[in-house]
């Protein structure tokens, strides 16, 4: 049922669309009708295809690299009480520099292709995952930390199978917010400069007002953003199966 | 081997600079159970982390030994007002917790005498639910199989049945004095029918600072009936005891 729901959403914003584009009559090189852009997308499917696979896997591996120094940052962070007292305002003040204004110092460190890409994606993701994993790993409930240690386990016992299992429902949530802002960050970085990807085809297409283009390439972002964010949800949930309240809980067939 | 007795030396607890009992002494009979009893506020619960050795805060001092000169560390299990089940494990994988935290890993040794003490608290057919899915009585009951699985001498609770409806307290108040026969037990409560129904030896802890009157010496096998006389014949004097010393603090 969720399926047709979410189909019948896609058709009813498509009606939406087609029906903006026949009643202002605004014109093809502004806002071409879906038929035009999904004709496009079929004739022009092999370049979008080539150019999408590398977006997704500047996004793909720019969520790895991000989650991955994301979670080490925050186990470190809640380990070590001078980690803390050092890393915690570099973190913070690091939040004060806009991300997007550090694209063209990435760009002309890392080059034109996927690194400085990757590194822009990595940068966006790291602080929402740190953030909400530390704070998971922080509220840890405090009789089950005494518990453990009243049995006499280590405190690397305890992170271990105490306060990280604890605090997965946390990271999911600091998960879902970077599975959702990954593309910007990809994005973003391809506008800076590149010769590949979803946002260079987009630029490209702009300047030669191949409007049809820009659009099919939109929704191939789309596209690949929703299957990022849809597949990590689902892992995410079954990680914590015990505690599942997602945004898209109503998505589910319950009773209500 | 009978279970050792324990010795409470000069207990001290400071909070927020007041003092709230100072040169305490507690001497917990071996094999036995021993209340504490008390209204909030006055320190019990610190007591009771001070043997089990939680006192990182350091606003609570004091000796703390086995009377049969052996070290206290490894012999204690802690059962604590809520269950403290982790709720992504299954009741088994809770009750065999302990041997993950120490070894790292549960093997199916400890898998079967996990299952065992389940089966003794009566929750074997639902030995593969998550927390969520048991009644606040059966997660209870899991919490006390997993302090059976630790298989220790010295058994510490903090109003362990204090979150439970009054049915389901009173049965397993009773099941608790026959899982936990032998041990020394040192509980802690609010609930002066629950020292009476329950313990050998009754320490009311009262007054700022706080300090213990003479204990009340219990006769009979616990779990004592409600209408117990020797239960019904004290509950007034110590309703009344908690109520006054209260209102003098």
């Amino acid at each position: 049922m969720a399926v047709l729901r979410i189909a019948a959403i896609a058709l009813l914003l498509i009606a939406a669309w087609q029906a903006l584009v026949s009643l202002t009559g605004v014109p093809p090189y502004l806002l071409p009708g879906p038929a035009a852009v999904g004709a496009t997308f079929v004739e022009r499917f092999p370049l979008i295809l080539k150019e999408g696979s590398v977006t997704a896997a500047e996004i793909l591996l720019g969520l790895l690299a991000g989650t991955l120094l994301g979670s080490i940052s925050a186990i470190t962070l809640a380990s070590f009480r001078t980690a803390r007292r050092w890393l915690l305002p570099v973190l913070v003040v690091s939040q004060a520099l806009p991300v997007f204004a550090l694209a063209p110092i990435l760009t002309l460190w890392l080059g034109y292709g996927l690194a400085s890409k990757v590194a822009m994606a990595t940068l966006i993701i790291y602080f929402p995952v740190t953030a909400a994993f530390y704070d998971g790993l922080r509220a840890t409930e405090p009789g089950w930390v005494d518990f453990a240690r009243t049995v006499g386990a280590s405190p690397r016992a305890i992170l271990r199978h105490v306060r990280i299992p604890a605090a997965l429902p946390a990271f999911a949530s600091g998960m879902r917010v970077a599975a959702a802002v990954a593309p910007i960050g990809a994005v973003v970085g391809e506008w800076v400069g590149s010769s590949a990807g979803l946002g260079y085809l987009m630029l490209h297409a702009n300047g030669r007002m191949q409007i049809d283009l820009m659009f099919a390439a939109l929704v191939a972002l789309a596209a690949i953003g929703l299957a990022v964010y849809f597949t990590t949800d689902a892992v995410l949930r079954r990680l914590t199966r015990w505690k599942t309240d997602t945004l898209f809980n109503d998505l589910k067939e319950t009773p209500s | 081997m009978s279970a050792p007795g324990i010795r409470i030396n000069d207990a001290e607890l400071r909070f927020g600079g007041a003092t709230v009992f100072a040169g305490l002494d507690l001497a917990v009979e071996g094999g036995r159970w021993t209340a504490v009893l008390g209204a909030s506020g006055v320190g019990k619960t610190s007591l009771l982390r001070l043997v089990a050795g939680l006192t990182d805060g350091a606003t609570i001092s004091g000796n703390v030994a086995a009377d049969d000169g052996q070290p206290l560390a490894d012999r204690i299990a802690y059962m604590a007002q809520q269950d403290l089940l982790l709720p992504w494990l299954d009741a088994v994988s809770n009750v065999a917790l302990p041997a993950r935290l120490r070894k790292g890993s549960v093997d199916s040794a400890d898998r079967d005498k996990a299952m065992a003490y389940l089966d003794l608290v009566g929750l074997a057919a639902d030995a593969g639910k998550l927390p969520a899915e048991l009644s606040g009585g059966m997660r209870q009951r899991a919490a006390l199989a997993r302090t059976l699985f630790l298989e220790r001498d010295i058994v510490l609770m903090d109003e362990p049945f204090s979150a439970l409806d009054a049915i389901t307290r009173f049965r397993l108040q009773g099941e608790a004095i026959r899982l936990l026969a032998g041990k020394t037990v040192l509980l802690i409560t609010h609930d002066p029918l629950e020292a009476l129904r329950l313990a050998r030896r009754i320490f009311v802890l009262d007054g700022a600072p706080a300090s213990f009157g003479p204990p009340i010496e219990m006769e009979g096998e616990a779990p004592r009936e409600i209408d117990d006389p020797a239960v019904t014949g004290r509950l007034g004097d110590l309703m009344r005891l908690l109520g006054d010393r209260g209102k003098a603090a």
